[in-house]
């Protein structure tokens, strides 16, 4: 076990805990923020994305001790209410069927879209590609992106 | 306007209203303990000080908030906004004033509390409108009494009462504490369909800012102070059981509190306690990841007790029973044999599909609390009824002692009809006497069975000398049940037609896999029928349409499953809105049509060729599901369903090797990614007033049939053996 001072949504949180635990679980176990989600633990589907500075990475790769000082974002800090523009597409198109993986695609999607504020459709496949989303909502997603993109929110 | 009869009396409310331990229904709280269940309005009305329970579905505030319990599982099929839609048209309250709180299993109120077959509003139109439309009464009873008028001279809408003549109105806050002493009606007046302002819209999906903002809605985001994590390990082969394991290393590790095999065997095992292993490695803890570690760090000895099976197995088992297998169900009509000796062209085509796994994308868990005389059940499961009667069975207490909670479900593709993990969760909790939520990583998940079974059919086609369809034959085997539905189309539309539906033996556990049986047929058949219509050198539109008025002027047999005329109408929709028969240069098309869940769904699809790589760039979908609840969200359901039908055609499939699927997780099972979906999905909904069908399975089959005719037409190559990516094809 070891502490740790990790600054996630803008609050410092003091932790004593396993270094090598991922922050997937540092959040949704030790800290109760259950908006990041576990899907293979692995990296292959994007359930767990979280915003490391101003990158998307997958929490259940990054174990807690190499987070440091960097800022961490969960969906739970994206906007303070709800109202970050991918949020706010994704409102709009009604993108979720059971909802399970759209934390980690608005993430991505957020990180992403502050890269590249005016992507390609191909640039969009590209950048999304690694969120599985099993319901299938990968039109509606594309379009809230897009959406978003357009949007004159900031 | 439609007089129905209530189901509902006083007596049946208050013998409910007991049962629940004082209040009518105890709505299931995230926070429990911590802070009242109130809902969290958006706009519309002010929070009420105080509620008036109206009946099981409805409970309207002193503010004229309405509180609409959704009764049925949400796996993403939107439910818990369509449900309490059909109810608030029929109540003619604002949709703004509505809130909605998922019900608890409760077998006194609720019918069909399951997510299933498609069935959760076909099931339940009757009663969600009779609930909505008893409450309306009430109110305007209780109104008429309150100023000495006849019902007839008030009328109720968008939540207010207002006399026909006179100045008089009332809101249904104002009027509901007077409601509740109304005696419930014995017959309600149902809306005319004309008249319907919320069904037939588009109404946002109720949790649409909770899932935006990453609150706690899944089974797997439960929390209750003082549970504890657990984790199973069941034996790595189908075929295999558990011997013991290194269980005083295990429990020394950090944060393993105990470790134990549970078994969860029952007696009586009923259709939904289908599951892979009955003894399991249960490891309880506190930390999920400590939990892994300790997975990680097992040594087990596994015994094997029947046969380690592999795919080569399977497929050889398949095709011997396509020889000589036991015919489960069949149909013949005229003397196919005779008639094929007559034809003068014979196409015969064999296609087949593997296991596959659901793969929710919210592994498996749920939270038990188990009692000495009690068990309080909290998760994602589609049949919370079967759930609470296999706990009540495997810990010997009566069903009223079990309660079972739905949260929201991160997926459902059938795999929560089956309740084994529940059950495990409550033999956990019993074991170690203390609430606990069991979580099963992805590999447990993708490794404990429940597949769709895999399946090989035999198609056979004879042509007369005028390219007249005179027999069509299909045999179908399956790994443990056969994929033939012998009086679907083209039953009664051919003179002489035989179908056989087969079934063979395995250990490999199989179970309910979104459309099953359709999710293989479709494909197949439709894909047959395309090869067919090209041999006949017909249209394949207009050669189905052929098909389908022989069975509307002349059927064959004595009685076929569809509607043939509904199943053409789909095709001649589609026929129009995709423009069919232009042609466009660089644009590939197939066509599907497929009947299943009372559903008809028709589909072209436009394939494109990007430097040689085919991209499906537009599907064009025509739906009839009778009358459409939230069009919308309709839609979301059938983009939804092509995009999953295309997935797994496409790409995903489990192998065997010594009893073990060599999938086990996301990097060697492949599902269909953002690059590979359609470009754009238009949907198109057929109208008319026939009682609404089933939406979240119908409109995947069809998807695999356009697919593969499309693929056709782009690369000149068919496809029979799912998935088409060993044909050597992808899309994207």
């Amino acid at each position: 076990m070891a502490n740790f001072n990790l600054k996630i949504n803008g609050k410092t949180q003091q932790l004593d805990v396993d270094p090598t635990t991922p922050m997937l679980w540092v959040l949704r176990d030790h800290l109760k923020l259950v908006g990041t989600k576990y899907g293979c633990g692995i990296s292959q589907c994007g359930a767990c994305t979280i915003h490391l500075g101003d990158n998307a990475v997958r929490s259940c790769q990054l174990p807690v001790s190499a987070v440091g000082n960097q800022e961490i974002t969960t969906i739970e800090g994206l906007s303070e209410n709800g109202d970050h523009r991918v949020q706010l597409a994704w409102l709009e198109e009604d993108v979720y069927q059971c909802g399970y993986c759209q934390a980690g695609q608005i993430m991505n999607a957020s990180a992403f879209l502050k890269k590249n504020p005016n992507p390609t459709d191909e640039e969009i496949e590209g950048a999304m590609n690694g969120n599985i989303c099993r319901c299938g909502t990968y039109t509606r997603i594309k379009k809230a992106i897009k959406t978003a993109a357009n949007s004159k929110i900031a | 306007m439609t007089l129905i009869k209530t189901q509902y009396n006083r007596r049946s409310f208050i013998k409910v209203s007991a049962a629940a331990g004082g209040g009518m229904l105890i709505g299931f709280s995230w926070l429990n303990g911590c802070k009242p269940n109130t809902p969290e309005p958006e706009a519309g009305v002010a929070m009420p000080k105080e509620w008036f329970e109206i009946n099981g579905y409805i409970k309207i505030g002193d503010t004229g908030m309405v509180t609409i319990y959704s009764p049925n599982p949400e796996i993403g099929q939107n439910v818990r906004t369509s449900m309490p839609m059909i109810v608030a048209e029929e109540l003619d309250v604002p949709w703004e004033n509505v809130v909605v709180e998922q019900a608890p299993l409760n077998t006194g109120w609720y019918q069909n509390q399951f997510a299933g077959g498609s069935l959760s509003i076909r099931l339940s139109w009757n009663a969600l409108r009779m609930a909505g439309a008893t409450g309306r009464r009430m109110l305007l009873e209780a109104a008429a009494k309150e100023w000495g008028v006849q019902l007839s001279d008030l009328t109720a809408s968008n939540g207010v009462i207002k006399e026909n003549v006179g100045e008089r109105t009332v809101t249904y806050g104002e009027i509901a504490s007077k409601a509740v002493g109304i005696e419930v009606p014995k017959e309600v007046e149902l809306k005319g369909v004309k008249d319907f302002k919320l069904i037939g819209s588009s109404i946002k999906n109720v949790d649409g800012k909770k899932i935006v903002t990453g609150q706690p809605l899944f089974g797997l985001d439960f929390h209750r102070d003082g549970m504890q994590l657990a984790m199973i390990q069941h034996p790595p082969a189908f075929g295999m059981t558990i011997k013991d394991f290194n269980e005083a290393e295990i429990k020394s590790m950090p944060g393993v509190k105990d470790a134990f095999i549970v078994d969860t065997t029952l007696e009586e095992p009923g259709g939904f306690d289908e599951k892979g292993f009955k003894q399991l490695i249960a490891i309880v803890g506190e930390s999920t990841w400590q939990l892994m570690q300790a997975k990680k760090a097992l040594k087990a000895n596994w015994e094997t007790t029947g046969e380690l099976e592999s795919s080569e197995i399977h497929v050889k088992r398949l095709e011997k029973a396509l020889m000589s297998g036991e015919v489960q169900e069949s149909r013949r009509d005229g003397n196919p044999e005779a008639a094929f000796k007559k034809a003068t062209k014979i196409i015969e085509r064999t296609y087949s599909a593997p296991f596959i796994a659901h793969n929710t994308l919210e592994p498996m868990n749920f939270f038990a609390n188990v009692t000495e005389d009690s068990a309080e059940l909290i998760g994602p499961t589609q049949t919370p009824e079967a759930l609470e009667g296999s706990v009540s069975k495997l810990l010997n207490l009566p069903l009223e002692n079990v309660t079972v909670n739905m949260t929201r479900i991160g997926g459902g593709f059938g795999r929560r009809l089956y309740v084994h993990f529940g059950v495990e969760a409550a033999a956990i909790s019993k074991k170690i006497g203390a609430p606990v939520k069991l979580i099963y990583s992805r590999e447990d998940d993708m490794t404990q069975g429940t597949y769709r079974p895999t399946y090989r059919s035999v198609y056979k086609a004879g042509l007369d000398e005028n390219n007249n369809l005179i027999a069509f034959t299909v045999k179908g085997a399956g790994l443990p049940e056969g994929p033939v539905f012998p009086n679907r189309f083209p039953a009664g539309a051919v003179e002489n037609y035989s179908a056989e539906k087969i079934k063979a033996p395995t250990n490999v556990t199989t179970g309910a896999w979104r459309a099953p049986r359709s999710n293989f047929t479709a494909g197949a058949e439709q894909s047959f029928l395309d090869e067919v219509a090209e041999a006949a050198g017909k249209d394949p539109i207009d050669f189905r349409l052929e098909l389908f008025d022989r069975a509307i002027k002349d059927p064959v047999g004595e009685k076929h499953e569809y509607e043939a005329e509904r199943y053409a109408g789909v095709l001649k929709l589609v026929k129009e809105k995709a423009d069919w028969g232009a042609t466009k240069p660089n644009v590939h098309r197939g066509v599907a049509a497929y009947f299943c869940h009372s559903t008809y769904v028709a589909e072209v699809f436009d394939i494109v060729l990007n430097n040689g790589q085919p991209i499906v760039e537009k599907v064009w979908c025509a739906v009839d599901c009778g009358i459409v609840v939230n069009r919308d969200a309709a839609k979301n359901m059938i983009q939804g369903g092509v995009i999953d039908g295309i997935g797994h055609s496409m790409y995903s499939q489990l192998t065997f090797e010594n009893g073990a699927p060599k999938q086990m997780n996301f990097d060697k099972y492949q599902l269909i990614r953002h690059s590979q979906a359609p470009k754009e999905i238009e949907v198109f909904f057929v109208e008319n007033e026939i009682d609404p069908t089933g939406l979240g399975e119908p409109g995947l089959p069809p998807a695999i049939g356009a697919l593969a005719n499309a693929l056709y037409k782009a690369t000149g190559q068919r496809h029979y053996h799912q998935p088409f990516v060993t044909e050597k094809q992808v899309v994207g």
